[in-house]
């Protein structure tokens, strides 16, 4: 996919023309942008899939995906990131939802009357037909002034017109007065008139570039707009049968709180049924136990020991305790593939149904205690597949104060599908009560950090304003496409990672660094969070990927506390390499530095603490210690807030 | 009264929003003042849910409080 790095790789002939796709979100934009240049971009079922210009080539000409949005101005970066695109395009393609007129119009009056060369995608998606709802082609493009060509982007049905349509891409109609207005404006200014209507509409980075002040006839023009917007509904488009239907019911059940937790709770059951259950346990046992120590690894040692001595230097860089021919080939083989195929199915499906925006607004009155909206559910939710793409994700949220806490928070306390993979795989050792105490943990301090921050950080986070798209039965062509590309993605930045690691720490050992290291790190590992020595290893690895951190466990004989106190650690450790990489690119290297040390500095205080704990726990009630963990401090904090209560009511 | 106080399936008309960033985004999904939605869903604290035709929209809590709406009795 050529995301992220537009502009870098694009060679421009000089006929070269610029085709930007455009539209409201969630309209099937990269579903056309796919069929149109036969990339595949990501496509989900809500707002804000794309945070990233992706491009592609149609013959000699550039074609631009752009991320959605409801109109040409600066509220938001994903706006201006458009707008920049659409003044400089040589065509436009308009992507309508005819199932959205109302709301999609709005941005197609806008380009209208912005003057630029337009074409409409008429997006007919499956829903129309359901919801019985008709839209006369003809008569829209009477009014428009462009032409129309009827979509079902899905389906790849109606591209290869629309590509044919391209060069009658034309300005539309637009209203004379307002027309007049900027002809007039365009001449003394000696800008363009799409330049001028978005001085008028007060754009305040427009303004700037022309050195002029802002115009105050924004809410006046939007007004404008809307009212011809609505004839223009009602002139095109019959409601054949009012909605409310078994979606419906289905959306409500899923937001009213009442039915909605358990539905969560339910959800989040199957998932770790699928995940944790089936592909954790079922496949990895064959993969890992069978496939690859059964046979890989003794056929590798058996014809390596032909050639040499396996306890020579090359023979432990090879086949030693973090060999790259068996330890990291068997990890990344039978462990990470088949967990992180699992995780980005689930997740896939969760994405497509349109289910994760039903659960920002349930969730949207806790999030606020965090300083975060309903939306961050989505990022939240992500990063359990990747991190690194979640922290990109983050971009959908409207303030920067939300931004800051979220990739924080995806920083510290979201373990990654690789890294659940590993835990996973620790968890079948320890047993549920552990497992039950770690999601605690992790909850608590995710919980904390957030609270913290909401009450540290100035300013108030934005309101939730959420357009919700329709639920819908995930496409299977979709979801398993999307899972293979993401998974393929992933394992194809981990595995050079996770073989150059192995290199790395098997160089230390062999020649005696490694010990230095782990003398050095004595205070911390052993002093700090009891751990055996050798834990320092584990550490190393985790600065380059906190699951590589996380397999280091697997391979130390360590007692259960001390995996589980290992495993809290690491979970709560600095994000992986190209986790670090995007959040330096977003927020900065200043901040970048202030996230990646106080994660660390976090990471041991907590794990330390829950040593301790863990340490204390056992000595008073042995196997109970887990629950009595979980317990205990829980009824502190509440007697602590039942007794500053009456303390606050007394005085 | 303010839309927060809707009840789920009450037809109601927005009749004031509180300033001019919420009214040009608000514009954009198709409501400004005047417009006539329905309450589809209102969540105890938490955000409330309007529609107008086929379009859905999940208004925060603290947003709510501050748009004025009439109810419709038809």
């Amino acid at each position: 996919m050529n995301c992220r790095d537009f502009g870098n790789k694009a060679v421009v002939g000089e006929d070269t023309r610029y085709i930007v796709v455009v539209g409201n979100p969630n309209v099937g934009k990269t579903a056309l942008f796919n069929g149109l240049s036969g990339i595949y971009g990501d496509v989900s079922n809500f707002p804000g899939t794309t945070v990233d210009v992706c491009y592609g080539r149609i013959g000699k000409n550039i074609i631009i995906d752009t991320p959605g949005v409801y109109g040409i101005s600066s509220f938001t970066g994903a706006e201006e990131l458009v707008r920049d695109l659409v003044l400089t395009a040589d065509v436009v393609i308009d992507v309508v939802d005819a199932g959205h007129l109302e709301r999609d119009l709005f941005l197609t009056l806008h380009l209208i009357d912005l003057g630029l060369p337009v074409l409409i995608a008429l997006n007919m998606s499956d829903e129309t037909a359901r919801y019985g709802l008709d839209v006369n082609r003809e008569a829209l493009e009477g009014i428009l002034g462009v032409p129309v060509i009827p979509t079902v982007a899905v389906e790849r049905t109606g591209v290869g017109a629309l590509a044919k349509a391209l060069p009658g891409a034309r300005s539309g109609c637009r209203d004379p007065v307002l027309q007049g207005r900027l002809s007039e404006m365009a001449g003394e200014l000696g800008t363009s008139e799409a330049m001028a209507l978005l001085l008028l509409e007060g754009d305040a980075s427009i303004s700037a570039m022309l050195d002029l002040p802002p115009g105050n006839d924004r809410i006046y023009l939007y007004n404008k707009r809307r009212e011809r917007v609505n004839q223009i509904v009602d002139l095109v488009s019959s409601d054949l049968q009012s909605p409310g239907n078994f979606p419906d019911l289905l959306g409500s059940i899923m937001i009213r709180p009442l039915t909605g937790f358990p539905v969560l709770f339910l959800v989040m059951t199957l998932m770790y049924l699928v995940v944790g259950v089936f592909f954790a346990q079922v496949v990895v046992d064959f993969t890992e136990g069978t496939v690859m120590e059964g046979y890989y690894e003794p056929f590798v040692r058996n014809n390596l020991a032909a050639f040499m001595d396996l306890d020579s230097p090359l023979g432990v860089i090879l086949t030693g305790q973090f060999g790259l021919l068996t330890m990291a080939v068997t990890y990344v083989l039978g462990l990470l593939v088949p967990l992180v195929i699992g995780f980005f199915l689930v997740l896939s499906l969760l994405e497509d149904s349109g289910y994760l925006p039903r659960v920002a607004i349930l969730m949207d009155r806790l999030l606020g205690l965090i300083g975060l909206n309903g939306l961050a559910v989505i990022p939240l939710v992500l990063g359990f597949g990747c991190v690194t793409a979640a922290t990109i994700t983050t971009r959908l949220l409207p303030t920067d104060r939300e931004r800051r806490i979220a990739i924080f928070l995806l920083a510290l306390a979201v373990p990654c599908s690789a890294q659940l993979a590993f835990v996973t795989a620790i968890m079948s050792r320890l047993g549920f009560t552990y497992f039950v105490l770690y999601v605690f943990i992790i909850l608590v301090v995710m919980v904390t950090a957030g609270v913290v921050m909401a009450a540290a950080l100035p300013g108030f986070s934005a309101p939730l304003l959420l357009d919700l798209p329709h639920l819908r039965v995930p496409r299977a062509d979709n979801v398993l496409i999307k899972t293979w590309l993401r998974s393929w993605q992933f394992i194809k930045e981990a595995f050079p990672l996770f073989v150059g690691g192995s290199l790395f720490l098997s160089i230390l050992r062999v020649t005696g660094t490694l010990e230095l290291i782990q003398n050095s790190m004595d205070p911390i590992t052993v002093g700090w969070l009891n751990l055996p020595r050798e834990s320092a290893s584990a550490f190393i690895m985790g600065l380059i990927r906190r699951d590589f951190g996380t397999a280091g466990i697997l391979g130390l004989p360590m007692s259960t506390e001390d995996q589980f106190v290992a495993m809290v650690s690491l979970t709560l450790f600095v994000p992986c390499i190209a986790s670090v990489m995007i959040i330096f690119k977003e927020r900065g290297w200043k901040e970048g530095m202030v996230i990646w040390f106080s994660v660390l500095a976090l990471a041991f205080m907590i794990g330390g603490l829950a040593a301790r704990m863990l340490g204390f726990f056992t000595a008073v009630g042995g196997e109970a210690a887990p629950l009595l963990m979980m317990v205990v401090p829980a009824m502190l904090v509440c007697v602590v807030l039942a007794v500053a209560s009456i303390v606050k009511r007394v005085c | 009264m303010t839309l927060d106080k809707a009840r789920r399936g009450q037809k109601i008309r927005i009749i004031y929003l509180p300033d001019d960033l919420i009214r040009s985004q608000v514009i954009r999904f198709g409501i400004c003042e005047g417009t006539v939605v329905t309450c589809r869903e209102v969540l105890p604290s938490g955000p409330v849910v309007i529609s107008r035709n086929r379009q859905e929209i999940a208004i925060g809590r603290n947003l709510a409080c501050l748009i004025g709406v009439e109810p419709l009795f038809l």
